[in-house]
């Protein structure tokens, strides 16, 4: 079964959001690769802020100018080494008003 | 930076930590509890709920000033399928009691608040602070921390662990494993606000009183996940949350979940016209009694969620949080007033204190369940919801059939979907499980 609601943009919804972004300083890299791994290419699906994107060689990029600090991608893909992950400096990244 | 040594340096300002640092410095010891968000809850999620009894243990009169959105009077439970839902309500006005039992919060707001006691306890509270690192001796004692800000490291002799479900500093520092994917869950959530009359005449409320949704079913596809909805004073809060293991296998997208079910025709109308104004997403433990690690040892205390002490059973998490933080600022006050050192075979009082709680005894009793739901979860998620709906409609519609051929043809369709040893074999583990 497929899910019914297509179209969502969750840019309108990070849209809502406040975020301090630490310009030119990512917290969270992707390591160099010819072809993602599955755990890999499942976060351009299932990272909430959809951070991740693949390029048109195939490769999975991240922009983590949205991300929501919830570490989704740190538990799928930092033990094999293929991201590098940390919080942001404190009082940068995301920052919810309501939580 | 700090020159001086503090007894406790407690790590995050959520709801272990604050309740860790407020029973610390009450106690007069000399505590620095640090917090990587711009203010105390910047970082922070939750449904929420907040139960009121382990918050009372620690700050009795806090109903006076904690920003409290209602206190609650009805559950409602809903097995759903694409078009219905099939439901269990339990209401009360015996909740509508001078003390309200439980309330829903808005973590931001309350995690604030939360920190001006803290600070009023007398604790030094350093926000925007990232800690970066556990500071050790060379026979591996917590002496400290070091922090991305200049100077070097801060030194205390115990410091707490209070640093949430991601537990970064505990599992690079080797002091417990990294969470994995079958023991987190993913949640998403959104706050929606309409004015309090609305909310009130939707949900059948009066005044503060506060009505809570729980829905398992189609919507999660299969996965292992539960649907929320709360509601506040003049908004809703909602999500869904999904085993992380189950996500990175479906590839399905967590807000793709959300839309569909808030797009629901049972939730549809609940929303309608409210303005969105947040979405936010973060893990919640969901590993269970089996997945806590090693709790204390030389120089340091693990609390909360970065313990995975979180019941996924009854989507409890704060008031474990709460009650472990407590346990550890009493069990480190006890060590210190005997001034011994705060060592392994002394901190090892913390664990003895939390056995003998309320929370592990809960952990213990549902130690089989999140394992069951996890290898079950199309029965439990997809099979059973459809099934239920099936028979719920068959049994409400009156169209001539006679009403024995109605039950035969329900049982029927549970039997072809799940066969009867399944069912049996279902029915026996989660009545194990739950045991
Ligand atoms: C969607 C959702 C709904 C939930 N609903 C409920 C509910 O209704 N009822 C309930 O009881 N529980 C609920 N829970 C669970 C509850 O939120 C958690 O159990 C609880 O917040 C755990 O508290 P904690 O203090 O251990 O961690 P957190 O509240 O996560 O706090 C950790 C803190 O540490 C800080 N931090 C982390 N690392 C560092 C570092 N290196 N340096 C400095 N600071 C750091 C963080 O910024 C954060 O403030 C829910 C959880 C989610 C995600
Ligand atoms: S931490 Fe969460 S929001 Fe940020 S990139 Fe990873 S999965 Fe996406």
């Amino acid at each position: 079964m497929t899910i019914a609601v297509k179209d969502v943009r969750v840019e309108d919804k990070l849209f809502q959001n406040r975020y301090l972004v630490d310009v030119g300083r990512p917290h969270i890299t992707v390591r160099p690769h010819e072809t993602p791994s599955p755990n890999l290419l499942a976060l351009t699906k299932v990272c909430p802020a959809k951070c991740y994107e693949q390029n048109d060689k195939g490769q999975v990029e991240i922009t983590a100018d949205g991300c929501m600090e919830c570490g989704t991608c740190r538990v799928l893909c930092e033990a094999s080494g293929e991201i590098e992950w940390n919080y942001p400096r404190g009082g940068f990244g995301v920052l919810f008003k309501f939580g | 930076m700090i020159e001086e040594k503090f007894d406790a340096i407690v790590i995050g300002a959520g709801m272990s930590g604050n309740a860790a640092a407020y029973t610390l410095a009450n106690r007069g010891l000399k505590v620095l509890q640090l917090e990587r968000g711009e203010y105390a809850g910047s970082k922070n999620v939750q449904g929420a709920i907040m139960y009121a009894s382990m918050l009372e243990k620690i700050i009795p009169d806090f109903r006076e000033d904690a920003p409290l959105e209602r206190h609650l009077v009805e559950q409602r439970f809903w097995m759903m399928d694409d078009t219905s839902h099939t439901g269990m309500h339990y209401r009360s006005s015996d909740f509508n009691e001078e003390k309200p039992n439980r309330y829903t919060i808005i973590r931001a707001q309350f995690d604030k608040w939360f920190s001006s006691k803290v600070r009023e306890a007398g604790a030094t509270v350093l926000c925007e602070t990232t800690v970066t690192e556990l500071a050790r001796d060379t026979n591996g004692k917590v002496i400290g921390v070091h922090t991305d800000r200049r100077g070097g490291a801060i030194f205390s002799d115990v410091v707490v662990l209070a640093e949430g479900v991601n537990g970064l500093l505990g599992t690079r520092a080797g002091l417990r494993d990294m969470p994995r994917p079958e023991t987190v869950a993913l949640a998403v959530k959104e706050i929606h606000f309409l004015p309090e009359e609305v909310i009130c005449q939707r949900f059948g409320l009066t005044g503060n009183e506060g009505c809570v949704i729980e829905a398992a079913g189609t919507f999660s596809q299969g996965m292992t996940g539960l649907a929320f909805l709360y509601t506040n004073r003049e908004s809703i809060s909602l999500g869904v949350g999904c085993l992380v293991s189950d996500y990175a296998r479906t590839m399905e997208s967590p807000y793709a979940l959300l839309e569909e079910f808030k797009s629901h025709p049972s939730v549809k109308p609940l929303l309608a016209d409210s303005e969105v104004k947040e979405y936010a997403a973060h893990l919640i433990p969901e590993g269970g009694y089996k997945a806590i690690p090693q709790l204390f040892g030389d120089g340091w205390v693990v609390v909360g969620d970065a313990a995975q002490l979180n019941n996924a059973v009854h989507r409890e998490g704060s008031n474990l949080a709460m009650t472990s933080g407590r346990l550890a600022a009493e069990a480190i006050f006890q060590v210190k007033s005997r001034k011994d050192p705060m060592s392994a075979e002394n901190l090892a009082l913390y664990g003895k204190m939390l056995e003998e709680s309320f929370v592990m005894k809960d952990l213990k009793k549902h130690k089989d369940m999140p394992a069951l739901l996890h290898t079950n979860s199309q029965n439990f998620f997809m099979t059973y919801p459809q099934l239920i709906s099936a028979a719920a409609q068959s049994f409400v519609r009156v169209d001539g059939t006679p009403k024995i051929d109605k039950e035969r043809a329900t049982m029927a369709q549970f039997v072809k979907n799940r066969s009867r040893w399944g069912m049996v074999s279902d029915a026996v583990r989660l009545a194990f499980a739950w045991r």
